[in-house]
Formats: C-alpha cells, structure tokens, sequence
C-alpha cells in the first residue's frame, strides 16, 4: 500500500471535512473509483510475492477507543440483533490486565491471517482458504457450517451467523449457516485501499495500525517490524500469524 | 454346541407401536432440526463461544459407541472365540444403526445441512473430519459386507477376513473421531494424543453396554432364551472396560496436573467448573464407572439381569456426561491467549463460555438415539439377525463341561 495513496484517502476525507456518517459513506464509491485505475487488473491472480499483514502497537491503541470495531461493522454491515452471545464480531477490542502487576492495556483482536492457519488444517470442505497473498477467507458458497475452524482457531476470531441477514454488502456477502471472520477488507485491499479498521484508527490521529505488504522490505510495517520488537499472540503455536503486536 | 438357528423376530401389533413409539421421536427431532435451521442457530443453547453443543454430544456418543458395538462380532471372528459368534450378526447391526443415529444428528445440526452433497464432494484431506466422513462411510460399507458374509452361507468362508478388516477399520475409524479434538491446538482441554486411544477405550465401554441392553430387552421381549452364561461374559467384560476408561482418564488428567500450563483447566474441570465439575465427579466418575463396576462384580448384583441392565445403563449415562464434560466442558474454559493476563472484550474473552441445551437440541440427540433403535429394530424384523436360542446349553462351548463338573 503506497503512502501516496493512504494520503489522497485523508485529503478526500478532510475534504469532507464534518459531514456526517452517511455523507462519508457517500463519499466512499467516489474514493473507490479513483483508486481502482491503480489497483492491479482484476484478471491477474494474487501472488505470494506479496504478504499482506498488520502490526499493531498496543501503547497507541486507546482505552476508551472502539473506533477500528465500529468502521468494521459499518464496512461489512454486521450490525447485530442485540444478542452478543450470537452476533458476530470480525474485530473486537479486548483488555488485558497483568495479574502480577496490574499494568493494563488494550488491543484490538482479530483474525490474524496465519501462514499455517488451523482453520484451513481443519475445514473438511476446503471452504476455508488462504490466498497466495496470506488473507485467510471462507467461501461461503462451500461451507456446510460445521464450525470445526472455530474450534480450531486460537484467536477465537470466527463468527457463526446465527440468524437471517438483510441488506448486505455486495463486495462483503455473507449467509446464515456458515461461518465468516475477519477479510482484511480485501475488497479494499485488492482495490488498493486499506481497510477500514485501519483508516478509522488513522482518522481519530491514534495510528495505532499499520497496514501492508511485509514481504516489501521498504514497506512502512517492514520497516517498523524491523526497527521495533513485536510479538505474535500465541507465538508458540509457530502459526508465523500475519497480525503482529508492539508492547505486550 | 448345537448349530445356531437365525429367526426373525416377530411382528404384529407391538412390534408395529413399538415402531410407533420409536418413530414419533424421529419425527420430533425432524422438527427440531427444522425449526433450528429456519430461525439458525440461535434458538438453541450455542453461540460463539460454545459452537457445538448437545446435538454434538448425542452424536459422538453415538459414534464412538457404533465401532464399539462391533465388538461382540471382532470378538468372534478375529480372536476366534465361539461364544460370541451367535451374537455377532446383532453386533455388526447395531454398530450400522448406531452409527447411522449419529450422523443424523451431525448432519441435521450442521449451519447448512442442504449442503451435504458438498460434504462428500470437497475433501480437504488435510482435515480430519474430512477423513472422517470418508471413515464413516467406509464402516458401513465394510459392516455391511461383513454382516453378508457372516449371513450368506456360500460366503461363510471369508468371515474372518471380513471381520479382520472391520476390526482394524473400527480402529482407524475411532481414532480419527478422538483426533477430532486431539488435534486442536487452540484449547487447553485437547490437543493431546490421549484422546485417540481414549476414544477407543471408551467406544468398548459404551457400545458394549448398549449392546447388553439391546440383547436383554429384544430377547425379553420376544420370549427368547437368553443363557446366563453368554450374559455374565459380557458383564465381566464390560467391567473390564469401564476399568480401562477409568485408566484413561486417570492418565489423562494427572498428565495435565503435571504440566502448569493446565492447572487452569484442570482445577475448571475437577473443582470449580460448575456444571461440568459435578458432571464429571458425580454422573461421569460415580455414577457411570465405580457404581456400574461395583454393581457388575458384586456377588449377588452381578448375576442379577436386572442389576446388569441398571449397570449398562448407568454406563450409557455416564458415557453422555463424559461427552458433555470433553465436549462442552472443553469449549467452555476460556482460551489462554494471554498466559498471566485477565482478559476482558464484548465477546466472552477471558470468562466461562456460557451454555444451556436446549429442548431442540435435546429433542434432536434423542432423535439419533431413536433413529439407531428404530433401524435395529427394523433389522431383527426383517433379517435373520437373531438366534432362536442364547440359552446355555445352545450356545455356551463349555456347557457340557461345567455341566459335568456340577454334576460331579
């Protein structure tokens, strides 16, 4: 992702300056259409030449902030029906308290598109997937709902839809009875355009996520993985996860 | 030993209101699954943290114990002991219908049970439950061909050999069901190699002890002769192997007493797991392995029908709690992403996953249950499962010894 273009995305939307949730979602297409011209053709496949992945620095993430979570739930529109225990969550902040010293952080926690993913391992269909370039989906026209990924993923980062969906997104389709998580936004990804998780945190100045190729040396979150220590959540699993974390 | 003489059972009116009776909770729990798919999964007990649930626990059970009923058959033709080889057809049987009652309830409580065909067109054959679709299927071919070999008189020559590749299918088979958890790394509850053989141990337990219930009802029922002989075998076996799970589950949980890492779920499962730690101690432990144990080897419970009977059952039971413990037990303790952090997120991080079964979800694990039965039933009707006699003098090679010994 170049930072020319995560540029023109903050010009358009200073642009836009106050205008509210709908006027920005108005905007949007607008973005889109712009960017698609440098996006690669939508005939050429996805390469393993390039590792999408995403660090997140935990000391930046605000304790009060739910701003990545509720761009998510915009984007794919998974607005739930008000029963948590059911409703799926793609990302979610998550609180940690040392029980040694009571230090407190937050984060947020989402699919972490794994080289070796359980999830993949497990799916007796092969609905769930990894593409060449390290995003781990589900196609949900093969998925038969056995929920055997859920089982197996450590992050508990997948969702069951347990209910009857309306008005979805398009580019984000999604279907009672199968499981979904996490896409790395790859419709905006594929179009060169980061996901909405990571421009909200942008947008409120927190920048606590950085979004990238981590096989391009010169990448900003190459360049930040290498300078700073960072860690995988379950790094004993050697899941070599494409979600990484500073300061925890 | 007289030659064993194969009859079906006979029909008429109780017969046909036993089928009724049976058939009314097939279509119970037809309807559950319905009403379950049309509203999706939310109307029952589970959610995102615990994603299988009782249906689950009815279904492996049901599994485990359709490889283990098979081992009345194994018995008989691998290990060449006589004594079983009249119970052999009704074994192999049972080990069908058993295993067809699980998959019911597998299949109609998938997210998109409609898309079953796509089940057994992709395969992933790095996954396990992939395997074991193909493994599932493949039994019942494999039984299917034994039962024919044992019940055509011109093929009688390659039981044994029927009956070896069903014995080391039935092996593969259970273990691949116990590798379902076995191989997950994510929860502390699995990801270890015990289960496999864990499995194995425990389908003898449970599809033993359906089987002697199954022998001592049908055969009341329909006024057969059943020999004490041939029962107190199976008795003292079915002791043997509630002993053998008891060994497993003993390794099992001082292995992760030992290791610190699994002193969280331990003390969940073993002291303050709620639900599950009384599920475990009183129905699992108590209940369904020293009281059936005590019961089938004491001196005058132990030749009791009656008592065995209670003793199988008690098995059974404590069979589905020991399920309900690995199976839901092992959802519910949080997952340790965070060693030495108390986590807290809107989705049930860091806390007991929460889950009551609901009356879809129990009324479907019945159905598998009756959906096993009904085919049982339906088989011993129609096919000469069943030997006329299982009296003693019939069946047991060593009557006329004891006989004479008592007579001495």
């Amino acid at each position: 992702m170049s930072e020319e273009s995560n540029i023109d995305i903050y010009r358009r939307r200073f642009m836009s300056g106050t205008a509210t949730a709908a006027a920005g979602l108005a905007v949007a297409p607008g973005v889109m259409l712009t960017e698609v011209a440098r996006a690669k053709p939508a005939d050429q496949a996805v390469s393993s030449d390039i590792r999408w992945g995403m660090l997140i620095d935990t000391n930046k993430c605000n304790e009060g902030c739910n701003d990545c979570v509720t761009a998510c739930n915009e984007e794919h529109n998974l607005e739930g029906f008000g029963r948590p225990a059911t409703d799926a969550q793609w990302i979610r902040k998550v609180t940690l308290k040392d029980k040694q010293t009571g230090n407190i952080q937050t984060l947020p926690m989402l699919c972490q598109h794994c080289e070796h993913p359980p999830c993949v391992d497990v799916c007796p269909t092969g609905a769930s997937f990894k593409r060449e370039d390290g995003i781990v989906l589900v196609d949900k026209h093969i998925c038969i709902g056995c929920r055997y990924c859920m089982m197996a993923c450590p992050y508990k980062a997948r969702s069951f839809v347990h209910e009857k969906l309306q008005d979805q997104m398009p580019y984000s389709p999604r279907g009672k009875g199968t499981v979904e998580s996490c896409t790395f936004c790859v419709h905006r990804v594929d179009e060169d355009i980061l996901p909405a998780c990571v421009v909200a945190c942008k947008e409120e100045n927190h920048n606590a996520i950085t979004f990238g190729d981590m096989n391009d040396p010169d990448s900003e979150i190459s360049q930040q993985l290498k300078q700073h220590s960072s860690r995988q959540v379950r790094a004993d699993l050697e899941l070599n996860t494409g979600v990484r974390y500073r300061g925890i | 030993m007289k030659d064993i003489v194969f009859k079906e059972i006979d029909g008429g009116k109780p017969f046909y209101l036993l089928l009724g009776f049976i058939g009314f909770f097939v279509l119970a729990a037809l309807g559950s699954a319905w009403y379950m798919e049309h509203n999706g999964h939310w109307v029952t007990g589970m959610n995102n943290q615990i994603v299988w649930g009782t249906p689950h626990v009815f279904a492996v059970f049901l599994i485990v114990a359709a490889s283990g009923a098979l081992n009345v058959a194994s018995i008989s033709s691998v290990f060449q002991k006589t004594a079983y080889k009249p119970l052999a057809r009704l074994s192999g049987l049972l080990a069908i219908a058993l295993l067809a009652g699980g998959l019911a309830i597998l299949v109609l409580d998938l997210g998109r049970p409609d898309r079953l065909i796509v089940a057994m067109t992709y395969y992933n054959f790095k996954s396990i439950f992939a395997w074991n679709i193909i493994l599932y299927i493949g039994f019942m071919a494999v039984v299917a061909i034994y039962l024919w070999m044992m019940m055509e008189r011109k093929m009688n020559k390659f039981t044994r050999v029927a009956g070896f590749s069903a014995f080391i299918w039935r092996l593969i088979l259970t273990t691949g069901t116990g590798s379902i958890f076995g191989f997950l790394v994510a929860r502390q509850a699995y990801d270890t190699a015990i289960l496999a053989p864990m499995f194995i141990i425990m389908s003898f337990a449970f599809g033993l002890a359906i089987f002697i219930l199954v022998l001592l009802g049908i055969y009341k029922w329909s006024d057969r002769p059943l020999g004490d002989s041939i029962l107190f075998r199976l008795k003292n076996l079915l002791g043997v192997f509630i002993g053998a799970v008891l060994y497993f589950v003993l390794t099992y949980h001082l292995t992760n007493l030992y290791i610190t890492e699994n002193h969280g779920v331990e003390q969940f499962i073993l002291m303050d797991g709620g639900v599950y730690t009384k599920l475990f101690w009183i129905v699992q432990i108590l209940l369904g392995s020293l009281l059936p144990l005590a019961l089938l080897y004491h001196p005058s419970t132990g030749k009791s029908r009656g008592w065995i009977g209670i003793a199988s059952l008690l098995v059974i039971i404590g069979g589905l709690a020991q399920m309900y413990v690995i199976i839901i037990g092992g959802q519910a303790y949080p997952m340790e992403m965070f060693p030495g952090k108390e986590v807290v997120s809107s989705f049930a991080d860091g806390i007991t996953g929460s889950y009551t079964p609901s009356l879809p979800e129990i009324i479907l694990g019945m159905g598998g249950i009756a959906v096993a039965l009904a085919a049982t039933f339906v088989g011993v009707r129609v096919l000469r499962f069943l030997p006329s006699t299982l009296a003693d003098d019939a069946v047991d090679p060593h009557y006329p010894a004891r006989e004479a010994e008592a007579s001495a």
